[in-house]
């Protein structure tokens, strides 16, 4: 569901899921990235990269439709995204269950327990988020694309205070979801082990330009 | 030629700086001539007294209070629907000086009421329109003032405007169901049935007329000021950028 | 959109949700009035149907500000945004729960309050079906309000600067409706139009409140 500008269009190929042509996005008013443009298909995966203030989570957010793009097209098909932003979006006083199946509810979504297995979750299931440790939060707010449905996974820093054994059970469920005809576009700065074509924004930096309109009438 | 083309801030500049100074002079004008008029050249009042003449300050700033809003939500909507951002700069302009009026307005009336009605305040009907007018301004201000970036600050004072411009209203109708007035149902209308007699009513028209310039040149000014401010915010943006 | 709702209220019941936050002010305030006005039963009866409600009024402001900013801040509300529930529906429910967990209690609560302040005997019923009408249109308003000022920073003080002029139809009309009510005289007209008011912003203000929420978020 693009909420802003972005316009959906229905030229994607048979296994493409999402077509980005010359992309630019905002941040604060300036201008951070443009040119951007690439093509995701069904099972792949795409790693941004890029220093930091690049513009990675502008990007995604742009994607996701939670700001509108400057210029360019975003061709995908409505109601295919799911963002997994820096905050995970728990809730403390909730348990592992009621949090995973609120989310499942909202996605009409109705059997966690894939989701607790993949992140290894079960023995957790009963206790408060408050109680979890950064690395198990973390856990469960990956645990929560998995009770989306959605194809493809646009995903900020997600192995952030993962240990190694949890980024692997990340890997896994990447590659199950790739394997299922999903996708995933993944801002990171580490290793995954996974199979990734990678997509480096350093090129994409904005110039100066005129946002809004308001003073190029002045030039 | 049409009225948007002043929606660029280029030809905004140049147009408003021809005649700002023509607006400025002639609210001085009016102003003095209406002012002189009606605190020297009419009679007072056979019970009220001389205090009758703060009526010449009163009822215009009243008035530009009103209108001021109105204009407000004019260029609010005009914002939202075309995005020019000439148009939401204005009605930021515009806010301070409504709400200056209105705390003029509230002033005046309190000095009036005093040896009129016996008392500073009382919650009349229009007394009480006017304090949630300023509250609406107050807020209105605040919202302007707490939001970094200069779009979704006018986004969101513009959505404001619209919803505060009905429930100013619906305050309107509650306040006069809530409490009978001590004021006069209208100080000028067209019909003849009750208003300020003629003698008054002169001088009146012309120190409306002189604060309605004096607003426009005000607004003028601060608009400049707002589109000369988001232009070196846009010039420092662009050189960090470089 | 239900299991919104349902987790809003399960957040207000947890600790630290706040559910008691509102009916507790509530009571502080009804039971500090008589202490500054003075022990005079016919007085206080009088003035009792104003007290109540203006009482009410402030126990809905004070928890306002919890309606978003926690989903803000923990990374829900963008989650949501981008969740194939509409905005709208979201911002409904969330308004819903908000009265529930204030606006309810506060209603059943009043009653009882009122025996402190020495109400006339025929206020009770008005009492009740006033703030059973006007608090849902408290909750629709405020967390437009809340809306408005999702993004910002000690937005608490902001916010109860914005929503105070637009809560004062609701107030006249509600107070105005039990006095009537409680001195025997007809209140129709301001009853229907405290029910005006809150059917009017529960139609509209949903919409407002999340394409605002839509401007704040990007």
């Amino acid at each position: 569901m693009a909420l802003f500008g972005a316009d959906v269009l229905g030229y994607l190929g048979d296994m493409e899921l999402m077509n980005v042509t010359n992309l630019a996005c905002a941040r604060g008013g300036v201008a951070v990235l443009e040119g951007v443009g690439f093509s995701l298909a069904a099972g792949q995966v795409l790693l941004l990269r890029g220093p930091n203030g690049i513009g990675k989570t502008t990007l995604l957010r742009t994607l996701a439709g939670l700001q509108p793009a400057l210029e360019g097209d975003v061709q995908v098909a409505p109601d295919a995204i799911t963002y997994g932003a820096h905050a995970d979006g728990l809730k403390s006083t909730l348990t592992v269950t009621e949090n995973l199946e609120f989310w499942a509810q909202v996605y009409g979504v109705t059997d966690i327990a894939p989701a607790l297995q993949a992140f290894n979750l079960e023995e957790l299931a009963d206790r408060a988020a408050h109680n979890l440790s950064a690395g198990q939060k973390r856990r469960l707010g990956l645990a929560r694309l998995l009770v989306t449905g959605r194809k493809i996974w646009a995903l900020d820093e997600p192995t952030v205070s993962l240990d190694v054994a949890s980024v692997a059970l990340f890997a896994d469920a990447v590659r199950s979801h790739c394997a299922a005809g999903g996708a995933a576009l993944i801002a990171t700065h580490i290793d995954l082990g996974l199979e990734a074509d990678v997509l480096d924004l350093t090129g994409n930096k904005a110039g100066p330009r005129n946002l809004a309109g308001f003073d190029e009438a002045f030039e | 030629m049409s009225i948007w083309e002043y929606a660029n801030p280029k030809l905004f500049m140049q147009t408003s700086g021809k005649y700002l100074p023509w607006f400025a002079g002639l609210s001085l004008i009016t102003l003095v001539a209406g002012m002189i008029w009606g605190y020297f050249f009419t009679p007072d009042a056979e019970n009220f007294g001389s205090s009758v003449k703060i009526i010449y300050i009163h009822v215009p700033s009243a008035f530009v209070a009103i209108n001021a809003w109105i204009m407000m939500l004019i260029t609010s909507l005009v914002w939202l629907i075309r995005r020019h951002h000439v148009s939401a700069l204005a009605a930021k302009a515009a806010a301070p000086i409504g709400m200056t009026m209105t705390l003029i307005a509230l002033f005046t009336g309190a000095i009036w009421g005093q040896p009129m009605w016996g008392t500073y305040w009382a919650w009349d009907p229009r007394l009480t329109s006017f304090l949630i007018l300023f509250l609406f301004y107050l807020g209105y201000i605040a919202l302007w003032e707490a939001i970094d970036d200069p779009d979704t600050a006018a986004d969101l004072t513009s959505v404001l405007c619209l919803v505060g411009s009905v429930f100013a209203l619906l305050s309107r109708y509650a306040v006069n169901f809530w409490s009978q007035g001590l004021h006069q149902a209208a100080s000028l209308s067209v019909d003849k049935e009750e208003h300020v007699s003629d003698v008054y009513a002169w001088p009146l028209w012309i120190c409306i007329i002189g604060f309605v310039l004096l607003f426009v040149a005000l607004v003028l000014m601060r608009t400049r000021t707002e589109i000369r401010g988001r232009r070196m915010k846009a010039l420092i943006a662009r050189e960090r950028v470089a | 959109m239900i299991a919104v709702l349902i987790r809003d209220m399960r957040l207000a019941m947890r600790a630290g949700g706040g559910f008691g936050l509102g009916l507790a002010f509530f009571l502080i305030v009804v039971v500090l009035v008589p202490f500054g006005v003075g022990p005079q039963t016919a007085l206080l009866g009088k003035i009792a149907p104003g007290i109540l409600w203006v009482g009410a009024l402030l126990a809905c402001l004070l928890s306002l500000d919890r309606i978003f900013a926690l989903d803000f801040e923990d990374g829900s509300l963008d989650l949501l945004a981008t969740a194939p529930v509409p905005l709208e529906g979201v911002v409904a429910m969330k308004a819903l729960a908000h009265w529930l967990t204030t606006g309810l209690p506060l209603t059943i609560a009043a009653p009882f309050l009122g025996v402190l302040l020495n109400m006339p005997q025929a206020g009770y019923g008005w009492l009740v079906v006033t703030l059973a009408v006007g608090t849902p249109a408290l909750s629709f308003i405020g967390t437009f309000g809340a809306a408005l000022t999702v993004g910002l920073k000690r937005g608490g003080l902001l916010l109860s600067l914005l929503v105070l002029p637009l809560y004062v139809p609701t107030l006249i009309f509600g107070a105005e409706a039990l006095r009537l009510g409680a001195e025997g005289f007809d209140n129709v007209t301001p009853l229907l139009m405290l029910a005006g008011i809150t059917a009017g912003v529960i139609a509209l203000l949903p919409f407002v409140a999340a394409a605002t929420i839509r401007i704040n978020l990007r």
